[in-house]
């Protein structure tokens, strides 16, 4: 089922993350799709995550797709002009892609290629109404395509985001623009989930809730104060205490999901190069 | 105003590797605010170089280096500018510039790099606020500039990175969707308005405006 149709339907969605190689062996990452192929919906394929310049979202992509998997495409506003966004949205059309999810990007200040040229041309609201404008037949300038592309696009939404209205009015601007669906920022409890979920119901989307597989105390310890993520020390003292943290990890990552899965669309899997234990993580959910 | 800022002393001393004569030139205008090229630090460049064993002709502080009118009215005929073997400028890019197009024959070694259009909050504090976009919008957002203050430039809306209202790129700066988020609260049809892609065609540079 492509996933386009799976958001039409009313099952639990599941996606997972996979992020390419600094390099050209792919064999480690598909190696890990066909492990998880059948228990996820779809994989999203990032697109030099954190700013780290890596191996691209589109081959990727059409890797997986030609091993029967469903790719998300990521596309990141970061690194490529207009002409550049337009054109690879194309790309992979072309290339039988149709799911793609547009996010701004993390700033190269906070990657590996520090004095790179920020590009920002676009922001994700415009680079979704752009994606819309091409399934019309047209480019963003009104000149005529030879065959329209047609997408499943996607956004991201941070629900913890202080201010949250403001948030919200971001997302109201990406689903007016065309988003289908929404993933969201990694989330290690489900009690600040509530106001979210409450302001978000009555939208006419899909959306699925980040889940992180956290392998240590010191890296949540690393991620909740370098990267601002809200974990709580509940969850850093259990991991600190386990005999076996990995483990601990996945038990917390999957208790988390079973509370979630009674309110929500469904959940995204980040795992940062563990994929292999999400199999684990989705058969100890209840 | 143009901020600017001094090159170290070796970057310039580089620079100035094979020559003896120089001759100092400042700025009475932005670089002067900025604490760069105003008297003072035309006279502390001209010590530094005199302990080098360079030999100083002199030292002027133009007007403003960047109006072509006054640098052939006050330097192209300085002499003791014309002993030297090369001109130190402390001032902006354009200014250098425009002293380079004016004095075809001398030769110019820069003092300082050209950072931003800046806003004084004061003296030594300076901040960017404005990127000279050419396509101003600040009317929509409280007055704000999301094109210069948000460092992906985003004008729809933040990106869910701020923390405590502050960058997820620069923390000690604050986020300005939140910024603008708090005064346009009583106007929020204003943060939910779509703002259209920007045309980048009037900042894409070079540019030119000729009136006459």
């Amino acid at each position: 089922m492509s996933f386009k149709e799976v958001l039409k339907t009313k099952k639990f969605i599941i996606t997972a993350e996979l992020f390419p190689p600094k390099g050209t062996n792919v064999q480690p990452l598909l190696r890990k799709a066909q492990l998880l192929k059948s228990c996820v919906d779809a994989f999203n394929v990032t697109d030099n995550q954190r700013a780290v310049m890596r191996l691209g979202s589109l081959a990727i992509c059409c890797l997986l797709k030609e091993q029967g998997c469903e790719p998300i495409m990521q596309v990141t506003c970061r690194d490529r002009n207009r002409i550049a966004l337009e054109s690879d949205l194309l790309s992979a059309n072309a290339l039988g892609l149709e799911n793609v999810l547009v996010l701004s990007g993390d700033h190269p200040q906070q990657g590996d290629h520090k004095e790179a040229k920020p590009v920002y041309d676009l922001d994700p609201v415009q680079l979704l109404k752009t994606a819309r404008v091409l399934e019309t037949g047209v480019d963003m300038v009104g000149k005529k395509l030879d065959g329209a592309p047609h997408f499943c696009l996607g956004a991201v939404v941070n629900p913890l985001a202080d201010p949250l209205d403001l948030q919200l009015a971001m997302m109201e601007k990406k689903i007016a623009a065309g988003a289908e669906f929404f993933q969201t920022q990694p989330i290690f409890d489900s009690k600040p989930l509530k106001t979210f979920s409450a302001k978000t119901r009555s939208l006419k989307t899909k959306i699925l809730i980040g889940v992180f597989l956290l392998k240590s105390a010191q890296a949540a310890i690393f991620m909740k104060e370098k990267l601002g993520l809200n974990i709580s020390q509940d969850c850093i003292e259990r991991l600190s205490r386990a005999a076996n943290p990995l483990a601990e990890g996945i038990a917390i990552a999957s208790e988390l999901i079973s509370r979630m899965k009674p309110q929500v669309d469904g959940v995204h899997l980040m795992a940062l190069g563990l994929e292999e234990h999400i199999l684990e993580i989705l058969n100890k959910v209840k | 105003m143009i901020i600017t800022k001094r090159k170290e002393l070796n970057k310039i001393l580089e620079q100035l590797k094979d020559k003896r004569r120089v001759f100092v030139v400042g700025c009475a205008a932005c670089a002067t605010k900025c604490a760069t090229g105003g008297e003072e630090q035309v006279k502390v460049l001209a010590g530094e170089l005199v302990k080098q064993q360079k030999q100083v002709t002199g030292t002027l502080v133009l007007d403003t280096p960047c109006d072509m009118r006054i640098v052939k009215k006050d330097l192209i005929n300085n002499d003791k500018a014309r002993q030297a073997d090369s001109l130190v400028l402390l001032s902006c890019g354009a200014g250098v510039q425009s002293i380079a197009q004016v004095c075809e024959d001398m030769e110019l070694i820069p003092a300082l790099d050209t950072l931003f259009l800046g806003t004084i909050e004061r003296l030594g504090n300076f901040n960017q606020y404005c990127s000279l976009c050419g396509d101003c919008i600040i009317d929509e957002t409280g007055g704000l500039c999301p094109v210069t203050r948000c460092a992906k430039a985003l004008i729809n809306g933040p990106c869910g990175g701020a923390m405590d209202g502050k960058c997820e790129v620069n923390s000690d700066l604050d986020c300005v969707w939140v910024l603008i988020y708090e005064k346009l609260k009583k106007n929020p049809a204003k943060i939910k308005k779509y703002r259209k892609i920007k045309s980048n065609a009037s900042s894409s540079g070079p540019q030119r405006i000729k009136n006459r």
